[in-house]
């Protein structure tokens, strides 16, 4: 069972207050390794917010997070990205201007901290070149590699959102809402390729849409204002008295 | 959904094929020869255009690949000028490592600047680079035993080129010398833009917020490219003080800082050779408009600037470019 497994990815105690408003309430939370977690939660449950204090876009009030044995509750953004820790974004955050091809070789150079070099031609950077044609092939990317972003049909925008991060070889990955504003048959499609991701990788993703949760997650935590409601398997979460409360509580109001 | 096979072959030689010499840019410098058999009396003009172009170029590499906006790069420009000045009343008229040493110093100036750069954006950038300018302004007034003050510096003649090109009085020299160095300044321009670190510098400009993500610590980058952009800057200062034997307290004014982003801003950013095209464009013009009235001529600056960002965003070789229907 996932028990086994060593933790990749834990939080302990996370706090982070708005103002007067607990947006993140005390969530100890453990990824292991390989992990398919989902995250889920009404609107406003703070589950961005979650993902923000982890990978570093916002620190704190308390808690710790400790990445493979080691405490990064402090390093900047870009540190923990080199350290294995990446995320993609709700809200598409690419290069317009530049092409799939390019953004991709860019996220590779970087981890292979060549980007530096302003002497030497960018072509000359073969193995990066590849690797990136590699990444947007395996994504369904290829043929349009050499394409302006900007230019992309959205959901492919949405691709690009995970190669970029792919590129940058993470060992725990966090999506947040990868198909979202994305239609239902394309995001069963985008949550296929996902799920074909290396199994050393640990991945956690924030989603609405129950059916998908319930195909693809192995474990599911439900996050409620601000706090863990619960952990478990899909089946476990089903049944929750409490969960099914917080839904159709939801449900009745909407 | 087209069936051409892309192949990692495809995307290395796609990517080769963006850095690839195009026969206009070989047609555009060879023009570039033509004032020596043509214009032979505009030829101090053509050090002027040669000189700001190159001034531009140094702003294109921050405004146009790195995103820096800033309002006060003639601050290097300046420092660059007074420093090749300087070494020539010192007794060192030698022409290239005057050069050399002014862009040095002006870019360890500029790597020092770019520790406050890189922390500020928008509108704090901009004021932060005009405050920086302003400063380097009155610290040169206030230095007039340095400096000369108001009254600026005159120069001893710059020795001959490898000890054998005279700077004549028509300028033969001086044109041949300043576009000899805009020439080299922009292949080193073109390879970095070309290089990895010319991609990531893209990145930074398209998205700021994605950089760190992607595990990029962008502000090593930028302070990098600042540095080299300010020694650029200060090497055409000095070109100006080398071929015009003197300095004033002009080269740091703000007029000068603005004039050079006006230039970029017409010929159009991220593309190097809009630096040249906008500092041809805007000296020609003040030229031929002064002679027409010496008082109004920004009048009608002011309105080729309006139309260029109204009808041509992307600056006059954005437009011609988008004519020829090629990539942008």
């Amino acid at each position: 069972m996932a028990e086994t497994k060593p933790i990749v990815l834990q939080t302990e105690a996370l706090t982070k207050n708005f103002g007067a408003l607990q947006v993140t309430r005390s969530v100890s939370l453990k990824l292991p390794h390989g992990c398919r977690h989902a995250l889920i939660g009404p609107n406003g449950a703070g589950k961005t917010t979650l993902i923000n204090l982890i990978t570093g876009q916002l620190k704190p009030d308390s808690g710790r997070i400790i990445l493979d044995g080691n405490d990064i509750t402090d390093a900047p953004v870009a540190a923990r990205v080199r350290k294995g820790l990446t995320r993609t974004f709700q809200i598409n955050t690419l290069f317009p201007d530049l092409t799939p091809l390019e953004a991709v070789t860019l996220a590779v150079c970087e981890r292979q901290k060549v980007t530096g070099q302003f002497w030497r031609g960018l072509s000359a950077q073969q193995e990066a070149i590849d690797e990136a044609y590699d990444i947007l092939e395996k994504l369904k990317l290829g043929d349009v590699a050499t394409r302006t972003t900007r230019t992309l049909a959205y959901g492919r925008q949405r691709l690009l959102e995970i190669a970029l991060a792919l590129a940058t070889r993470p060992k725990v990955l966090l999506l947040d809402e990868p198909a979202a504003g994305v239609p239902k048959d394309e995001s069963q499609m985008l949550f296929s390729v996902i799920s074909s991701l290396p199994e050393d990788m640990s991945i956690l993703f924030i989603e609405h849409d129950m059916d998908i949760v319930f195909r693809f997650a192995s474990r599911i935590v439900v996050l409620v204002a601000g706090g863990l409601l619960v952990e478990d398997t899909p089946d476990a979460v089903r049944s929750d008295e409490r969960v099914r409360e917080v839904y159709l509580g939801q449900a009745h109001h909407g | 959904m087209t069936d051409t096979t892309f192949t990692q072959a495809t995307a290395r030689g796609w990517l080769r094929s963006q850095s690839r010499w195009s026969p206009f840019e070989i047609i555009f410098w060879l023009a570039l020869l033509l004032p020596f058999f043509l214009f032979p009396t505009y030829l101090p003009l053509a050090s002027q255009i040669a000189i700001a172009a190159l001034f531009a170029l140094s702003v294109d590499l921050i405004l146009g690949y790195a995103g820096i906006i800033t309002l006060g790069h003639a601050m290097f420009f300046g420092l660059g000028a007074y420093c090749a000045a300087l070494l020539g009343k010192a007794g060192w008229g030698e022409p290239i490592s005057g050069l050399l040493l002014s862009g040095l110093f002006a870019g360890i100036i500029g790597f020092i600047a770019s520790f406050i750069i890189v922390r500020v954006q928008h509108l704090a950038l901009l004021m932060i680079t005009l405050g920086l300018g302003l400063l380097t302004q009155e610290l040169a007034n206030a230095l007039t035993w340095l400096t000369g003050g108001t009254d600026g510096l005159r120069i001893p003649r710059t020795w001959p080129i490898f000890n054998y090109f005279r700077f004549d009085l028509w300028g033969y020299t001086g044109y041949g010398y300043t576009l000899a160095v805009l020439f080299i300044c922009f292949l080193l321009s073109r390879r970095i833009v070309n290089s990895s670190f010319g991609l990531a510098l893209r990145g930074v400009r398209e998205n700021i917020k994605r950089m760190p993500a992607i595990g990029s610590a962008y502000q090593s980058h930028q302070q990098k490219i600042y540095a080299i952009s300010a020694a650029m800057a200060g090497m055409a200062g000095a070109l100006l003080a080398q071929t015009t034997s003197t300095v004033t307290l002009e080269v740091l004014s703000f007029n000068r800082s603005a004039d050079v982003v006006v230039m970029l801003i017409l010929g159009g950013t991220g593309r190097l050779y809009g630096a040249i095209v906008g500092a041809i464009i805007f000296l020609i013009a003040r030229d031929q408009l002064a002679g027409v009235n010496p008082q109004y001529w920004y009048f009608w600056i002011g309105l080729l600037l309006m139309v260029v960002v109204l009808f041509m965003p992307k600056g006059i070789l954005g437009f011609v470019s988008r004519l020829a229907g090629r990539r942008d």
